[in-house]
């Protein structure tokens, strides 16, 4: 019906002529005043066929609330009849079909009596055989019975065994010795460790009696997880370093086949009231002078630590440096932007006279040159005092060091931005050079090579060898360490040491390498101060861990024998102050002694 | 130079490892059934050398197994008995959901199974290796023939369990190989010495299992299928080198012994036999009856110098290992129903005792309490109402002890109600500089034949010799004491008359030089320059061992300080007892 919705007619007669739907002209409102009016109008449906609309008869609205009600539409049908068992197990007189039954029920089946003939006959001949029962129980035989070792796969050669389980200890006893079983507080230790950190699985407990030990509630676990590492844990093969731990200490000569060397602290200079930052002992032998923060300089007398004098100074010094040249009575003092040359007037009264001789022997050349350092030579109380010329710089000088025939001078004044870091100058002539034109990096000390024209210096990481002569430069030495502090020349020229911030010593092998033939960590602080001992095969280095520790260096004259570096004594006797050990350590020239000294303000004689 | 460019990871350690991932869709395999395959052929990840490498630049973790060993793992027969396992389940979930019950019992019948005999042979080519590997299979099955019949695993699984782990029980006893047993507070553990190699296992004390959630039970019973596959065939070998019958049978003397009457009300017929055999208490029929004590000798070989003292060494340490096979020899053990039967009638028959127990207790009892030969009666309670004069009522304790120190230990202090000396284990061998319990150290010297001191005689010298020493220890300190204080006293007096100390020269006393000491000290400081001089990487490793010997000694210290305090806090106590009465 819905195709006609939108069409006025609604289907076709027989002579094919449209059937039109009836005129319905009621709207809305009539629809409306209809509903209100009309008390039948709920009972009123619209025939869809017609368009007609048609009451509904009192039967007809009962038979739909019958069919709302889900009953039949037929008042008078009884749902609940009693069923009758039509086809039941009772046999009745009379039966349902009366059809006779077939022949072949009543004669047996060729088919099938061919089929069973077959069967049997498949039997007899053994072609079929009954179900075997099935085995339950697993057979066992001996498996190998034929073993061939030789026949082993490749694979069992990468095979890694699982270890076995570790072996229980007495702790895990059920009845351990009491001090096995775990106190108060490790108990509770235990507790808060977790699982994977504690050291034993459970907590041992002891108990009276066999018949008292319950069952571990873990043991399940524990079997699951030895599967779980069986299958999942990686294997992996590693070697074990069996090796005894005194084997792998190097075989060194015994000190005591190396002596002479220092072994015990003998005399301790005391006056300073601040650190001793550098001291120096005569070419004789005889006399030690040290410089202090406290604006000092002492001359000591070695054999016996008596004072012999004391001279104020303008400030902290910060070198001193006795002339190594044995008929000059010199010493060098730098303290400020000042270089000070003293004569102490200690010892043979000729040579101190020689000295103040030859210093005033000087004559004025005949053109001056314009100098960096200001010459002076002093007069007064300072001549009374020893001072007997002044070097004034442009900046605060740090090191001074001479020269091994005591004519020339060469001082550090670190700085780095300019080229004028070090100078060297020329006592006799009164002259001071300036030997570098370019700034190379902080400056931290220099030294003059014992006989060959060479001058080392050494930068925060480098050791620059210079050759004088030829005014350029030979080597240049990496100390692979991150600044050095100290540096020293052994007497036959052909080996360095360095001491470095970083605690190391390089040890230089200036035929070998321009790498360090051997790094030396002994020190546990930075080091302060290297030296080497004029004669015998010593050297010393002094730490901010308030120890001097004194080494064998032997160098030999074959060059295809490298030096032995045995250490042989740690000395101690300073005590740390400010953090600072030792400042500076300096070997007497003729006897195997060393002197240190120290932020305690104390130098120290150790024979 | 001409050539191909080298493509990174596509050649060496890289190529050799492949992930679990990869390895599993190599196989095209479920994760469950790799994880089977790689648990019953024994297949393990490796640990790279170089992780990194392997992991082609990448460093997530992951568990990489060698590529050859996944190839392996390619041919084995058994992947496709696990896709037939997986049709096979497939049909059957069909059946049921068909209700087919005809097609469900014939699919049922023609269930897939797969033998693992050959993959035991192939994991362990040699009998030695696989008795090595017994170890574990041993603790499997002893623990899993103690789980309930119900639901965690199949009965037939807990049933077989307990047959393997009889039998291999029953070979112990007749091969008398048993070593060393640890009661720990976990289980009890066993060790033996079977064809030269060392196998522990531990058994559970018999109580009915908490089963953990967290535990899968899919992983162990597939170990347990191996584990039984190789112990029965392990347990087989082992029956045949000692020419018993397997499966395992009583023999004619003990199957007499054993009948009684209430067998009936013990077990089912079908179960008895089994039942008797699980009791231990009667040996094995032998294929060739042949004369118990037919022991190997060795064989003399004409040797000269070291080797016939070597062989004289071996012939002494034959003996006595013999000796100790037996040396509960002669014996009689009962067992009180409290005490765990099945352990101590195996450890006692290990050692050629003989052991019964009450007949309600267990089937297999071969003589009553009542017995007057009975020559230890093993008791775990505080005290018994009827005791028997001739024999030692002792607690369990003391056979396993006296198996761990191979002698008969004295039972006085082992009697009902006493307290227990502490129980050691037997698998700990102390090195030098370990600590060595004191109970330890006492039973060395039992071991070696000293009478050991009563404990009351110890204590008293004990007493004495402490006594004597604070009489010392006072004397000294008021000696030393008063010096200090003259000294002092002197030097109090100078300062108070005159500020500064006079300077006084004293004649110098000659120090007495302790020359041994300055020696040590010369050798120590030596020692010190040297370890200075080391190499950067042997230091490390020096440092490294030292550090492990300093912490055993402090470990050592440690227990020796709690055991000193503990002993001190004893004493004090019992002094206090005395005092009082």
């Amino acid at each position: 019906m819905e195709w006609y919705k939108d069409y006025p007619h609604i289907g076709y007669d027989l002579d094919g002529k449209k059937i039109f739907k009836p005129i319905r002209n009621k709207d809305e409102l009539d629809e409306f005043l209809d509903k209100m009016d009309n008390p039948d109008y709920w009972r009123t449906v619209q025939d869809k066929m017609t368009g007609a609309d048609i009451r509904l008869s009192d039967e007809q609205v009962d038979l739909v609330h019958r069919l709302q009600e889900g009953k039949f539409g037929d008042v008078n049908f009884n749902e609940y009849e009693p069923a009758v068992d039509f086809f039941s197990n009772e046999v009745m007189i009379h039966p349902v079909t009366n059809r006779p039954q077939d022949k072949r029920s009543f004669i047996p089946s060729l088919i099938e009596k061919e089929k069973v003939s077959k069967l049997v006959h498949a039997i007899k001949m053994g072609w079929i055989k009954p179900r075997r029962p099935k085995e339950t129980t697993p057979q066992y035989y001996d498996l190998w019975a034929k073993e061939d070792p030789n026949s082993i796969l490749g694979r069992h050669k990468m095979h890694v065994p699982a270890p076995k389980m570790k072996l229980p200890g007495h702790e895990e006893s059920y009845n351990p010795p009491p001090e096995y079983l775990m106190s108060e507080e490790e108990r509770l230790a235990w507790e808060q460790q977790d699982p994977e950190d504690r050291k034993l699985s459970f907590l041992p407990q002891k108990f009276a009696c066999l018949r008292a030990v319950p069952a571990y509630s873990r043991f399940i676990h524990e079997r699951f997880e030895r599967c779980l590492d069986l299958y999942l844990c990686p294997r992996q093969r590693k070697m074990r370093v069996n090796v005894n731990p005194e084997d792998l200490i190097p075989k060194l000569p015994k000190p005591k086949d190396l002596q002479p060397f220092p072994t015990t602290q003998s005399l301790v200079y005391r006056g300073h009231t601040s650190l001793v930052r550098s001291i120096s002992v005569s070419p004789s032998g005889q006399w030690l002078v040290s410089g202090s923060d406290d604006c000092t300089v002492r001359f000591w007398e070695v054999s016996t630590a008596r004072c012999l004098k004391t001279l104020e100074v303008g400030g902290a010094v910060k070198g001193v440096s006795w002339n190594p040249n044995p008929a000059v009575c010199l010493v060098a003092v730098s303290y400020d932007d000042t270089i000070l040359l003293l004569n102490p007037g200690l010892g043979d009264r000729l040579l101190c006279t020689a000295t103040d001789q030859l210093i005033s022997s000087y004559e004025e050349p005949e053109e001056a040159k314009d100098q960096p350092v200001q010459w002076a030579v002093s007069e007064g109380e300072g001549h009374e005092q020893g001072h007997r010329l002044v070097l004034k710089h442009p900046k605060a000088v740090r090191q001074v060091t001479w020269h091994g025939k005591g004519d020339y001078l060469a001082c550090v004044m670190p700085d780095n931005s300019s080229n004028l870091q070090v100078v060297i100058h020329q006592v006799s002539k009164r002259r001071t050079q300036n030997p570098f034109r370019k700034s190379k990096g902080l400056v931290q000390c220099v030294s003059f090579h014992p006989v060959r024209p060479y001058f080392f210096v050494a930068t925060q990481r480098y050791v620059r060898v210079y050759n004088l002569i030829k005014q350029e430069l030979t080597k240049k030495l990496m100390a692979n360490c991150k600044w050095i502090s100290s540096m020293s020349v052994h007497p036959a020229g052909d080996n360095v040491i360095c001491g470095s911030y970083d605690c190391r010593l390089a040890w230089f092998d200036l035929d070998l390498s321009t790498k360090p033939y051997k790094v030396l960590r002994h020190h546990k602080k930075a080091l302060r101060s290297v030296a080497y001992h004029n004669h015998y095969p010593l050297f010393a280095s002094g730490s901010d861990d308030g120890s001097v520790i004194v080494c064998h260096g032997m160098v030999y004259n074959d060059l295809l024998q490298n030096p032995l570096i045995v250490p042989v004594k740690v000395l101690k006797g300073h005590t740390i102050t400010h953090d600072l050990g030792v400042l500076d350590v300096t070997f007497h020239p003729t006897q195997p002694w060393v002197f240190s000294s120290g932020a305690d303000g104390t130098v120290r004689l150790f024979t | 130079m001409g050539g191909l460019q080298k493509k990174k990871y596509e050649s060496g350690s890289a190529t050799n490892y492949i992930t679990r991932n990869k390895a599993r869709k190599k196989l095209s395999l479920s994760l469950a059934d790799f994880r089977r395959l790689c648990i019953l052929k024994g297949i393990y990840p490796h640990e790279p050398k170089h992780k990194k490498k392997v992991n082609k630049g990448s460093t997530a973790p992951r568990t990489f197994y060698l590529l050859k060993d996944i190839r392996f793992l390619l041919h084995e027969p058994i992947v496709g008995k696990f896709r037939e396992y997986k049709i096979f389940v497939r049909k059957l979930r069909k059946a049921y959901g068909k209700a087919e019950w005809g097609g469900v019992e014939r699919l049922k019948e023609n269930k897939p199974v797969y033998k693992l005999d050959h993959i035991i042979k192939e994991r362990y080519p040699t009998f030695i290796d696989a008795l090595r590997d017994v170890d574990d299979s041993l603790s499997m099955c002893f623990l899993f023939s103690t789980f309930a019949r119900t639901g965690k695993c199949h009965v037939q699984t807990i049933q077989l369990c307990r047959r393997l782990s009889v039998e291999w029980m029953n070979y112990i006893i007749s091969s008398r190989s048993l070593r060393k047993v640890f009661l720990s507070i976990k289980g009890i553990y066993y060790q033996a010495e079977v064809l030269g190699q060392t196998i522990t296992w531990i058994i559970p004390y018999q109580f009915a299992h908490d089963h953990p959630t967290d535990v899968d039970y899919r992983v162990m019973a597939t170990f347990t299928e191996f584990y039984t596959t190789l112990l029965g065939f392990v347990n087989f070998r082992l029956y045949q080198t000692l020419n018993l019958v397997y499966p395992p049978k009583l023999d004619g003397q003990g199957e007499i012994s054993l009948k009684s009457e209430f067998e009936e009300d013990y077990a089912l017929e079908s179960e008895s036999y089994t039942e008797k055999l699980s009791a231990l208490s009667a040996s094995l029929a032998r294929m060739v009856p042949s004369a118990e004590e037919e022991e190997t000798e060795l064989d003399h070989f004409p040797t000269e110098g070291e080797d016939l003292e070597k062989m004289e060494v071996r012939e002494k340490m034959e003996q006595e290992q013999i000796k100790q096979k037996k040396f509960f020899e002669g014996l009689k053990f009962f067992l009180n129903r409290e005490v765990p039967r099945e352990s101590l009638a195996f450890v006692i028959r290990c050692f050629g005792g003989e052991v019964s127990w009450d007949k309600s207790l267990c089937i297999g009892s071969t003589y009553d309490a009542t017995d007057e030969t009975i020559t230890h009666h093993i008791v775990d309670r505080p005290s018994i109402d009827k005791q028997y004069i001739n024999r030692y009522y002792i607690q369990p304790q003391w056979v396993y002890d006296s198996v761990n120190a191979k002698i008969l230990l004295p039972v006085e202090e082992y009697f009902l109600g006493v307290t227990l000396p502490p129980h050691l284990s037997p698998f700990v061998e102390e090195t030098e500089g370990d600590y060595v319990p004191p109970e330890k150290l006492k039973l060395m010297a039992l071991q070696r034949g000293e009478k050991p001191q009563t404990e009351e005689d110890e204590e008293e010298e004990e007493e004495e010799e402490e006594e004597e020493e604070e009489d010392d220890d006072d004397e000294e300190d008021d000696q030393s004491e008063e010096e200090d204080e003259a000294n002092l006293a002197e030097m109090e007096d100078k300062r108070s008359r005159g500020k500064s100390l006079s300077v006084k020269v004293t004649p110098g006393k000659a120090k007495a030089e302790n020359r041994k000491r300055a020696a040590e000290e010369e050798k120590a400081e030596e020692k010190r320059l040297a370890i200075m001089m080391m190499k950067k990487r042997e230091k490390y490793l020096y440092d490294k061992i030292m550090f492990g010997k300093k912490r055993n000694v402090r470990e050592a210290n440690k227990l020796a300080a709690k055991r000193k305090a503990h002993d001190d806090a004893s004493k004090e106590d019992k002094k206090k007892k005395k005092k009082k009465c």
